[in-house]
């Protein structure tokens, strides 16, 4: 480290300026960090949306938004948190840290990689391009025909959500396919697939659970945009269609969608326990097993969203049932993270006490998610404040939680900085608070006849109180988020002061330095057990590797910057903004269809011949 | 004693989480909650709450027990850094097969009587608890209000559906547009209803009283404003109701109110009768004096010229009758006595009637409601016309 000239990732950015490198670059730590800092905006976003619902249910009768834009609000909440929020921030941790705890340079399509984000990011604006247009989207996450068919919803509102799902469906489905072959084929030597870390385990079941899945709402978005945008009629009866149909399809992704937000969080606290627990996770293999488990019986509960239809009793019973049966792995994971805190030396430091918080929470959600399995039962609650209360306990306290914890225990590697441990306990406490407040009173809201998805509602009814509580303690949170933001800018001025590993890690990321450089591992690590690093500190008696050897690292080929992800993501964006054309655009003479179609195609030629590392900085 | 020995910083969230815990206690007693799951008023809802109660006192039970051991292991193992490693153990199968088996069983317990109450409350039952056959109701979800029709009585109301108590209501439901879902928290629970598709659901009610009821999946603009009530009647009252219903729809057959002959008191129950001048006597007794004298009133016929000449006419209908004229709007047989107008929004008082008359659109943006701009005057006419319609 006596000349930075020898370093080469400075090399490279001292040819490029910075927006440049950040616009072409295919470093999965670089895209990782692009994941974060545009998912919490969104989540900003989204929290701003929440606050904006909470304060027009403050009290009854409320007419501080219209019907109008409290539907969009609503709508723009849930699929923005979702698929904007925590599925990017769960990428984001994917990203930066999957090649690392595998003990990988990169990940398997580097290119492929940044397309995908930068399809994400150009779909989640054009998603709130449409509050620009005062048309943003107003039939629910949910999206329920016939009220998203051209009969009920003619504006763009609704073109917006499927267009914008569609366009944020294939960032998903390509880093699907990316971490899917990564953790398969790029492992160092010695990893076996009962080395991995937990949360690498938990990355590939949430992958196979995105590949499976976002075909099916690729499959079915197109019908809706073909009933929408050409008049045909899957699930319009009155052309010989059926609503139903897209609840099925809807929660057939619907559902594993659920283990795809919270199966990463899993992962994030089952990396987070050992470490501040000074020992292993408690059931390595009945954790991955029942992991899986869960994944799979995913895939067969989706119509415990549809109880109220009327499907039967033979039906009924079978999804109550089979949604019973998600409880005992879920409760198997539960025991093992309280078994791996039993008889250790607990640290609690930031990263732990949200983590603790998250099974604290978790339990909660876990407990209304069976009460809501017993289908008479649910036919009371779905559709109630009760469901509300019950998802938000499981995505807000479960996946919110998780990756708080993460964003915490990570901070140091990704930044080199260690973030303030008091400002962290100050939002830890807040946010515990805050959430509880906000979210518990809606069970009994909800219990005592408060639908969902109200703009406003009566006084007399008993909601009141309820609701006030759950403003007050929607503003908590918010606050809580702020003394982050704090927290960041406050040691974001202060010096890059993090070590290599300064929580006593578990896992190979902690054996380089913080920030690790372009190249991850000047060597490659040979791994002989699960905490590889913890083996080799016992074995070896160093607490990491040595400093990276430049000497070495120079002669390390990384793959070059490049223009044609960044290229091909604007020619999807183009080619399904298309389809939002109405006459004189109309089929079939669409040029904005075929003006993006063929960006796409010239830019997917240009990315296929351009050389790997054509411009990679060369030592 | 370790334990209760708790940092002074740490004291403020532990004592505002007590707060909520004693808040949420103390709301979930006091106050009205006339729209409860919680006290449930009929056969259906009854049999659900029980089940509902069931996992609650085991959830409870699983609540305490787990968040307790979790607890009861962050405070006893807590370390210091400098404390030397834990022993490092890595599993232990025989507790591990034992928490998987115990909550198999625990939900196995909660399996058994889930799947009996799922056919329990399947099918609608064939006679009714008072040993009637139970009473046939259509259900007609609209954007944004509700559609009721008594087939076997030729009554059709809206967004106030009548029911004896004691009585089994067998429910059929469809959608005219989009999908809604018909939920009355102290009858039964939802039931979706779908365009082009039936679907079935009955409750009995055991107690009689006014209980609200709302549209739970989400129909649009308005889906906060689909409310409506059940009012439980006697079979007395309930008899009185569909009596001025049928009266209701022969004043509609012939046309404008006629000075009406010294009312025939031995005439009990009203016939539908075609003839010039036979209609009137029965009308009068149905509908009592009070309404045979309204009759009279100049600005009550001014309002019925209204509410032919303005146009009303192409969407409502004042009779109870289905095969009438204007069958888009809600049917406004008995409208004068209703609870609540706009969907079970308002209070039906005269105020809240001239508002909705002078621009729906103000009350309930983006109700199909079209009306010409009318004076007050004529709203006052209307509303008086309206009022006869008890």
């Amino acid at each position: 480290m006596a000349t930075t000239v020898l370093d080469p990732t400075h090399a490279h950015a001292a040819k490029r300026s910075a927006v440049v490198e950040w616009l072409t670059t295919v470093d999965h730590k670089k895209i990782g960090i692009l994941y974060g800092a545009s998912a919490f905006i969104f989540f900003l976003i989204g929290g701003l949306e929440a606050l904006i619902i909470r304060t027009q249910l403050m009290k009854p009768d409320n007419t501080l938004v219209s019907p109008e834009m409290y539907n969009q609000l609503f709508t723009m909440h849930g699929t923005t948190m979702i698929f904007l929020a925590v599925m990017p921030l769960s990428a984001m941790f994917f990203n930066f840290f999957v090649p690392l705890l595998i003990g990988a340079r990169d990940v398997a399509f580097p290119r492929l990689n940044a397309m995908s984000f930068w399809v994400f990011l150009l779909g989640g604006l054009f998603l709130n391009a449409s509050f620009l247009m005062g048309a943003a989207p107003n039939g629910g996450w949910f999206g329920y025909a016939p009220l998203s068919s051209r009969q009920f919803a003619g504006g763009l509102n609704m073109d917006f959500w499927v267009i914008g799902l569609q366009i944020l469906g294939i960032a998903s489905l390509a880093a699907g396919v990316n971490f899917f072959t990564t953790i398969l084929n790029m492992r160092a030597p010695g990893m076996t697939l009962m080395r991995m870390p937990m949360f690498v385990w938990m990355t590939l079941i949430t992958q196979i659970l995105v590949l499976l899945s976002f075909p099916v709402i690729t499959v079915a978005l197109i019908m809706l945009m073909a009933d929408r945008t050409f008049g045909s009629s899957f699930f319009s009866w009155a052309g010989g269609g059926d609503p139903m149909l897209w609840q099925h399809l809807f929660w057939v992704f619907g559902h594993p969608e659920v283990y795809i937000l919270i199966l990463p969080a899993f992962g994030i606290i089952s990396e987070i326990l050992p470490v501040f627990s000074r020992k292993p996770l408690f059931g390595y293999s009945a954790m991955v097993f029942s992991g899986a488990f869960i994944a799979f019986l995913g895939f067969g509960v989706w119509s415990h969203h549809m109880f109220s239809t009327g499907m039967g009793p033979l039906a009924d019973s079978f999804f109550s049932l089979m949604t019973m049966l998600i409880a005992i792995p879920t409760g198997v994971k539960i025991f093992n993270w309280i078994g791996t805190i039993w008889g250790g030396s607990v640290q609690l430091k930031t990263p732990m006490w949200f983590a603790l918080g998250f099974i604290a929470m978790f339990i909660i959600g876990g407990l209304s998610g069976v009460m809501h399995s017993v289908a008479p039962a649910d036919l009371q609650q779905t559709d109630s404040y009760f469901v509300v209360a019950h998802f938000h306990y499981v995505l807000f306290g479960g996946s919110i939680f998780a990756l708080t914890a993460g964003g915490y225990y990570w901070w140091p590697k990704m930044f080199g900085r260690m973030l303030d441990e008091k400002l962290g306990m100050t939002h830890f406490w807040l946010m515990l608070v805050g959430f509880n407040l906000t979210f518990f009173p809606m069970h009994f809201a909800g219990l005592l006849g408060m639908p969902r998805r109200i703009y406003t509602y009566p006084a007399g009814l008993g909601f009141e109180l309820y609701n006030m509580m759950a403003t007050a303690g929607a503003f908590l949170l918010g606050i809580s988020f702020l003394v982050f933001i704090v927290n960041v800018i406050k040691t974001w001025r202060g010096p890059a002061n993090a070590p290599a590993d300064p929580w006593g890690g578990a896992t190979l990321e902690w054996a380089i330095p913080s920030p690790p450089q372009e190249f991850n591992f000047p060597k490659l690590i040979t791994v002989h057990e699960k905490d590889a690093l913890w083996q080799m500190k016992r074995e070896a008696g160093v607490s990491r590797l040595p400093e990276p050897d430049l000497v070495s690292g120079k002669g390390i080929h990384m793959p070059g910057p490049s223009w044609w992800p960044l290229v091909v993501a604007f020619g999807i964006l183009i080619f399904f903004i298309g389809f939002m054309m109405k006459d004189p655009w109309a089929f079939p003479f669409r040029p904005v269809n075929i003006l993006g179609f063929a960006i796409t195609t010239f830019g997917i030629f240009k990315w296929a011949y351009e050389a790997p590392d054509a411009h990679a900085p060369q030592h | 004693m370790r334990l209760l020995r708790v940092p002074r910083w740490r004291k403020l969230p532990l004592g505002l989480l007590a707060v909520l815990a004693v808040v949420t206690l103390a709301g979930c007693t006091g106050g009205t909650h006339p729209q409860s799951t919680l006290a449930p008023k009929g056969d259906y809802a009854e049999m659900v709450d029980g089940l509902f109660m069931k996992t609650v006192y085991l959830a409870t039970i699983v609540f305490v027990l787990v968040e307790g051991a979790l607890l009861w292991a962050i405070f006893k193992f807590r370390g210091k850094p400098t404390d030397p490693a834990p022993e490092q153990t890595h599993g232990n199968t025989m507790v591990e097969i034992v928490w998987t088996v115990i909550p198999a069983v625990v939900l196995a317990i909660v399996a058994v009587p889930t799947v009996k109450t799922i056919f329990a409350t399947a099918k609608v039952p064939t006679v009714s608890a008072d040993g009637q056959v139970p009473l046939k109701v259509e259900v007609i979800g609209h954007q944004w209000w509700w559609e009721f029709r008594y087939p076997e009585l030729g009554i059709t109301t809206a967004n106030e559906l009548h029911v004896p108590v004691g009585r089994t209501i067998d429910l059929r439901m469809k959608s005219f547009d989009v999908i809604h879902s018909f939920w009355i928290p102290q009858f039964a629970g939802k039931r979706d209803v779908f365009p082009n598709r039936e679907t079935r659901l009955w409750f009995t009610a055991k107690v009689g009283g006014a209980y609200p009821g709302a549209c739970a999946e989400f129909c649009g603009l308005q889906h906060g404003r689909m409310d409506f009530y059940v009012m439980a009647d006697s079979p007395e009252e309930f008899a009185t109701w569909k009596n001025n219903r049928l009266a209701d729809t022969m004043l509609a057959a012939t046309g404008l109110p006629k000075p009406a002959p010294k009312p025939d008191t031995t005439v009990k129950a009203p016939a539908v009768k075609t003839g010039a001048a036979a209609p009137a006597a029965p009308v009068a007794v149905a509908m009592g004096p009070a309404v045979a004298d309204t009759a009279m009133d100049p600005q009550v016929a001014e309002g019925m010229k209204l509410f032919s000449t303005k146009g009303c006419m192409g969407c409502h209908t004042s009779s109870a009758m289905t095969p009438m004229k204007g069958m888009v709007g809600p049917n406004l047989s008995g409208i004068g006595s209703r609870k609540m107008i706009a969907a079970g929004w308002l209070p039906n008082t005269d105020d809240n009637l001239k508002r909705w008359l002078h621009d729906p659109q103000a009350v309930k943006s983006g109700v199909g409601m079209i009306i010409p701009k009318l004076t007050d005057v004529e709203v006052n006419a209307l509303v008086a016309y309206l009022r006869t319609k008890r």
